[in-house]
Order: structure tokens, then C-alpha cells, then sequence
């Protein structure tokens, strides 16, 4: 589904990622860990097509296509999708409104036709009930005055609306309660089939508990400095960063 | 490959004003200039009762004295007013009895403003009053209003047919020697929509005037006037376009609402005159002066949505006067490349109780300056008196400004007025979080303008709602960057 090869990036001139090499396929759920600064965001970010990071060198094929040169919004349009570890406020912009409008707009890049009213509130129920999301949430703002748990939950209902091939999820589980970890995790699961990829990224273990990873890998400065199976990210948590410097 | 931003940019660059097409239609027009003679014969031409004619010159003397207003926070050559011709026509006849009569270049300019006469007629149940230039050529649905005792018509038939309700309420709200612009507008309006509601009816329907300046060289100055009687209910909309000159055109009208005991005025704006081309060339100067006056337990809501013009100066106002009286304003001002608004309102509380609401959203992008400026007065026996006021701005890039002038004089203490001000700025992020969702970028600033505007959207009548929507989109693509 998604193959990263050698991918060099910069931000305003200063490097970040040093030649990244992943492949991910579709039904497998990977796991990118690391220190802060390791350049876990800048990754998410530049495979979700984020023009503030300049491309220096490397390709992304997704679906047997490269990429890198193709806008955010076309990505998506294919399929690709990011949960945003600071998601933006839009104010005036209900949840409901939004996310017609994303489906909507996805829809028409394919030369689909818009989805009906009625079958689109079908499918915002499902999947709110899912996410177990109050009806009332729904008809809230975008993210304005929404809690860290909140924010999070909305995102991943969103992602049960697109229905994405691949998602990444950039620190899901920070500002997370265990409580809204769990229901975040399940709702996660829950949308695994074997079709679809999902790639986390996390500095800590806590969530592998409950979305359990195929292959976890450790970035340090811009580098896969080591991969492995599940099993890798128990060691990191007992060993700590430092073991992989 | 992508489509950057950049070349958004350079695609709308090119993309032009929809409405600035030229009819092309002979029209009588008058020679430029103005004085004495000129507005004899406007009246004239428009067989004013004698009256009329005189206050029109008793207007004129008094302009003569008066100087143009500098104190609005906007920059511009003022326009030579012996340069200007005060009154132009379709050539032929000066009212259309139907409208098979009509010139079939203007129906086909219809058409193309997105009014089908003919189709309005028929599906949409909105009355229209159509003002070309400086005169009313065509009103729609005359029979149906008239049997609920309706009075919907030009103003110049108004001022031969209903002589008593003219005389007695035109310059009520508005003074002839209000201000510099008004006061010309007095002596050389040339036409706009009459409109009376008796007592106790609800009208039915949408009254609707279009106004459209075509003729180059012209200054528009119509002339409005709404009269609701005791316990009456309308709701009126106004609609604005004009052909794209290099120069600038004058546009400077007045409205008068009058609002008799328990009536309720919901007035809506969409003003879309040419704002000039990207370079700043062009444009109408807009300046208006709307006015309301509220008696007994009456209320007037002004809404508008404001995306045009080079430069505009306008405060629709509420004067409450009666106990108990509401005065609203909505409004949504669009500023984009190197347009100028200094918009706002009055709101003038004299009797008791009386409530005002004031919803601003301005919204600036390019090299524009939107400035809103609001008065809110409460006079010494206005007790329990209520005002809101909030004003809200979004900028866009970082080539334009936003300001805010509130004024506020409160001479009771049983008063309570609040005001709520923020400024905001799309920001990069918001976009990329659109565009990750597969939103294009495009479509991502109309969905946050939308949401910024909405509380004032929300006011208008939906017909109206649907095509200011589309405006604000289209006043602000490619405006991000």
C-alpha cells in the first residue's frame, strides 16, 4: 500500500528526516516510536502532503503511485488519512457540517455523486454510536472548547466516516484519559479490516496495549534506527530511549 | 500535479467581476453637471408636483454649503460632482405597463443578473422593483399586493399617486440637511421603491428592489422609502450590481423606514456593486445613508452583506423612539484587494426599555482596510435600556487591516451595554487540516468564512441566504497566502 523509500526532508533548510525507508501493507498496523525530536510529526505530516516540509530527496508510492507531488487534498482524496495530534478549531462549522462537506468533497474528486441526506445521517449515527459520541456533540463547533479526549474521539469518528485504504495517527494517545484511550483503541479495531493500513505514532507503549502493531519501529534523528515485531516496544519501555542511541 | 495555492492565485487573478457586463441600450442621459436647472429638470422630467420640486432646491441650496465628511477611515479622490451626470434613462417609455414593452436588451441584462422576470413572476413569490440607471422599469406582483391594500411602486409614482404618505414621511428619518451625501441625494434622487404596509397586514411575500447602474458617467441616487403601519409585518431585500468602468461611479442613496406602533421592518442588503479591478482601478464609491425609526413596540432589522464597491460609507441606524422598541443590525462586510469599508450602525435609544443587537463580521483580505464603526446611545430617560454589540474580524494575509470604532454614550444609569470584539486570522493550519480531509483549499476558506459569518446568514431570507453564501466565496477566492 505504501512504500517509503530514502526520504530526505527539510524544514526552513535544517534536516529532519534522513532517509526513511518503510513498507506498509495493506491489513498491517505499524507502529513508528521515538524520542521527541526524533521526527515521528514531520513524518506523519509529510506523508499527509503538508507543503511547510520541503521534500529534499526519496519518493512516497502509495498504491502503486508516487506521491510527493500531489496536494493534501488529492491525497486524501485517494484515501489517505491523518488524525491531527493538535486538531484546529473551525468556529461555526458544526462536527455534522464538516464532515458532509469532507465526504462530499471526496466523493466529487472521484466523480462520485453526492451522498444523500438521509443515507449521510445513517452513517453519522453508526458510527457516532461506535465511537459511543452524543447525538448533541455532533451539532457542536468544530474542536471549539472541545477537551483533549474530545478532540481525539472526533477524529477518529472521522475516520470511521471516510472510511481511509491508510491512516495515520499522530500521537492519538496523548491527553488521553485510559478511559478515552480504551474507547479510541476499540473504535480503531473496530475499523481494521484487511484492506486498510494504519500507521501509529506514539512515544509511548501505552497504546500498543490496546491497538496491537504488527512491526514497531524506533526513529532516532530522522532514521529507522531498528525494527522488529510488537515485542520491540515492551523492550523500549523497560529499556527507555537511550538503549537505541 | 498540484494545485498550489499560487496558481489559485494567478487563475482568479484573471477571473473577473461576473456582473460587469454593458447593456447596450439607448439612454436619455443628462448633461453632466449640476445646478439649479438640473434639478428643476429632474423633476421635470419626472412631472413632480411643485412641492417636490421645492424641496429638492431647498436640498440644493443647502448642499451647496456643505462639505464633504473626511472623518471616515477611508482614502479616496473625491469624486467632481460637475462631472457627474445626476440623471440617465432607458430611452423609451418612462414606465412599462407590461412587460412586453420593456426593451428586449434590458430583459436579456436580467437574465444575466440571475433575475428572470418572467420565471419570478411565476415560482419564487418574491415581488421585485427593478431600478436601471436612475429609473424604475419594471415591478412585479402590483395586483396581488394591491388587494391586500399593499402599496409596492417606483417612488416617483408614488410621489404622483400617494402625494399624502410621501409628503408626510420622506426626509422624517433622513433630514434633508442630515449630511453632505444625503443632502445631494435629496435634491437629485432619481428614482427607487416606494413601499407602504397598512395596518394590522402581514405582507405576504418578499418585496425586492434591484438596482443596477449602467449608463457610464451616472451617478446613482435612489431613494427609499418603507412605511409600515401599526401592527404590520415586511420584509424587503435590495440587491446591487454595475458594469466594470475604470472610473468610479457615485452611488449615494437614501432609505427611510418608518415603523409605526407594533410593526416589525426586516430590511436585507446584498450589495454587490463592481469593487474595481485587482489593481484598485474603478468601482463605486458607496455612500449611503439608511436610517430607521422605531415607535411603540415596533422593531427594524437591518441585515447586510456588504462585498462590493471601491469604497463604502454606510450605517444603517435604528432610532427607538417608542417604549419597548428593538433595533437589530447584521452585518457582513468583505473587503478584498484594495476595497474600503467603513461600515456599521447608530443605534439611538430614547424611549424605555428599548432593546438593540449588533452582530459586525468583517472580514478582510488583500490590501483591503474594513473598519467598523458604531455609535450606541442611550439617552436620560431611555430606564432600562439594552444593548449587545459584538464585533468580530477575520483577516487574511498580512497585507490588510481591520479596525474597530465603537462609540458608546449612555446618559442613564439603568442601562446595560455590553460589547465583544475579536480578531482572528485564517490560519495556515486550518487550511491543511481542510485539505487533509479532503477539502480543497478553495472551498476550505468559504466553509470558514461561512462559519465565521454564520450568525448573521442565519438573519437572511433564505433566497438571499443561498446567493450571499456564493458571493462571500467568490468576493474572497484565492485571497489566502
Amino acid at each position: 500500500m505504501l512504500t517509503i523509500d530514502n526520504l530526505h526532508v527539510s524544514v526552513e533548510g535544517k534536516p529532519i528526516l534522513n532517509g526513511i525507508n518503510l513498507d506498509v501493507r495493506a491489513g498491517e498496523v505499524h507502529a513508528i516510536m521515538g524520542p521527541n525530536g526524533s521526527g515521528k510529526s514531520t513524518l506523519s505530516s509529510v506523508i499527509a502532503g503538508n507543503e511547510a516540509y520541503e521534500v529534499t530527496k526519496g519518493d512516497i508510492i502509495y498504491k502503486n503511485e508516487n506521491i510527493i507531488e500531489l496536494a493534501a487534498e488529492e491525497r486524501a482524496n485517494k484515501g489517505i488519512f491523518m488524525s491531527f495530534q493538535y486538531p484546529v478549531e473551525i468556529p461555526g462549522i458544526t462536527v455534522t457540517n464538516f464532515i458532509k462537506t469532507a465526504i462530499n468533497s471526496n466523493l466529487r474528486a472521484r466523480n462520485e455523486k453526492e451522498m444523500p441526506a438521509n443515507k449521510m445521517l445513517k452513517k453519522i449515527r453508526e458510527k457516532a454510536e461506535l465511537l459511543e459520541i452524543d447525538s448533541r456533540f455532533l451539532s457542536r463547533s468544530l474542536n471549539e472548547g472541545f477537551s483533549g479526549g474530545e478532540k481525539k474521539r472526533n477524529e477518529i469518528f472521522q475516520m470511521a466516516m471516510l472510511e481511509p485504504s491508510l491512516s495515520i495517527l499522530d500521537e492519538t494517545d496523548s491527553g488521553l484519559d485510559i478511559d478515552a484511550l480504551k474507547v479510541v483503541a476499540n473504535g480503531v479495531n473496530k475499523l481494521k479490516n484487511k484492506n486498510n493500513a494504519v500507521i501509529l505514532i506514539t512515544h509511548y507503549q501505552r497504546l500498543l496495549d490496546y491497538i496491537v502493531p504488527d512491526y514497531v519501529h524506533v526513529l532516532h534523528e530522522g532514521k529507522i534506527v531498528k525494527s522488529g515485531g510488537k515485542e520491540l516496544a515492551h523492550e523500549l519501555e523497560e529499556k527507555g530511549y537511550d538503549w537505541i542511541k | 500535479m498540484a494545485y498550489t495555492e499560487e496558481e489559485l492565485k494567478k487563475e482568479l487573478e484573471t477571473k473577473e467581476y461576473e456582473y460587469g457586463f454593458v447593456t447596450d441600450i439607448e439612454s436619455d442621459t443628462f448633461p453632466i453637471g449640476l445646478n439649479e436647472k438640473i434639478v428643476r429638470a429632474i423633476s421635470r422630467r419626472k412631472e413632480e408636483p411643485e412641492w417636490m420640486t421645492d424641496w429638492r432646491l431647498k436640498a440644493f441650496k443647502a448642499w451647496q454649503e456643505m462639505e464633504e465628511p473626511e472623518w471616515a477611515n477611508v482614502k479616496y479622490s473625491k469624486p467632481d460632482f460637475q462631472k457627474i451626470s445626476y440623471y440617465s434613462a432607458p430611452k423609451g417609455k418612462d414606465k412599462y405597463d407590461s412587460l412586453d414593452e420593456v426593451d428586449p436588451e434590458l430583459l436579456k441584462t436580467f437574465e444575466k443578473l440571475g433575475i428572470s422576470i418572467n420565471e419570478q413572476k411565476k415560482l419564487t413569490g418574491v415581488a421585485v422593483d427593478i431600478v436601471v440607471d436612475s429609473v424604475s422599469v419594471a415591478t412585479t406582483f402590483k395586483d396581488t399586493l394591491s388587494k391586500k391594500g399593499i402599496i409596492f411602486c417606483s417612488i416617483s409614482e408614488a410621489i404622483k399617486n400617494h402625494p399624502d404618505l410621501v409628503k408626510k414621511y420622506i426626509g422624517s428619518v433622513v433630514p434633508q440637511k442630515d449630511n453632505f451625501y444625503a443632502t445631494l441625494n435629496s435634491a437629485v434622487f432619481s428614482d427607487g421603491s416606494f413601499c407602504y404596509i397598512p395596518k394590522g397586514v402581514r405582507c405576504p411575500m418578499e418585496l425586492s428592489t434591484y438596482f443596477r447602474i449602467n449608463q457610464a458617467g451616472t451617478g446613482q441616487f435612489e431613494r427609499t422609502l418603507v412605511i409600515a403601519d401599526k401592527d404590520s409585518y415586511v420584509s424587503y431585500l435590495e440587491g446591487c450590481t454595475a458594469p466594470s468602468r475604470d472610473e468610479n461611479q457615485l452611488h449615494a442613496a437614501v432609505v427611510e423606514l418608518v415603523a409605526l406602533d407594533g410593526a416589525e421592518i426586516k430590511y436585507s442588503t446584498v450589495q454587490n456593486w463592481f469593487p474595481g479591478n485587482k489593481n484598485g482601478k474603478g468601482g463605486v464609491f458607496n455612500f449611503v445613508t439608511k436610517r430607521g425609526i422605531c415607535h411603540t413596540n415596533s422593531k427594524i432589522s437591518w441585515t447586510q452583506v456588504e462585498t462590493g464597491s471601491a469604497v463604502t460609507w454606510k450605517y444603517p441606524s435604528c432610532i427607538l423612539k417608542g417604549d419597548n422598541s428593538i433595533g437589530e443590525f447584521y452585518s457582513i462586510a468583505v473587503t478584498n484587494n484594495y476595497q474600503q469599508a467603513d461600515t456599521g450602525t447608530k443605534m439611538i435609544h430614547i424611549g424605555k426599555n428599548t432593546k438593540s443587537t449588533i452582530i459586525s463580521k468583517g472580514i478582510s483580505a488583500g490590501k483591503s482596510q474594513n473598519s467598523y464603526r458604531g455609535l450606541v446611545q442611550i439617552n436620560s430617560r431611555a430606564e432600562n435600556a439594552r444593548n449587545f454589540s459584538q464585533c468580530d474580524s477575520l483577516l487574511m494575509g498580512n497585507k490588510c487591516g481591520a479596525h474597530t470604532f465603537p462609540y458608546i454614550e449612555v446618559k442613564n444609569k439603568t442601562a446595560i451595554v455590553e460589547h465583544e470584539a475579536s480578531t482572528s486570522k485564517i490560519g495556515e493550519d486550518q487550511i491543511f487540516y481542510c485539505n487533509q480531509r479532503g477539502i480543497d483549499t478553495e472551498k476550505a476558506i468559504a466553509l470558514i468564512v461561512n462559519g465565521f459569518s454564520k450568525e448573521v446568514l442565519n438573519k437572511l431570507p433564505m433566497e438571499f441566504a443561498v446567493e450571499a453564501q456564493k458571493l462571500l466565496e467568490i468576493s474572497l477566492e484565492g485571497s489566502v497566502g
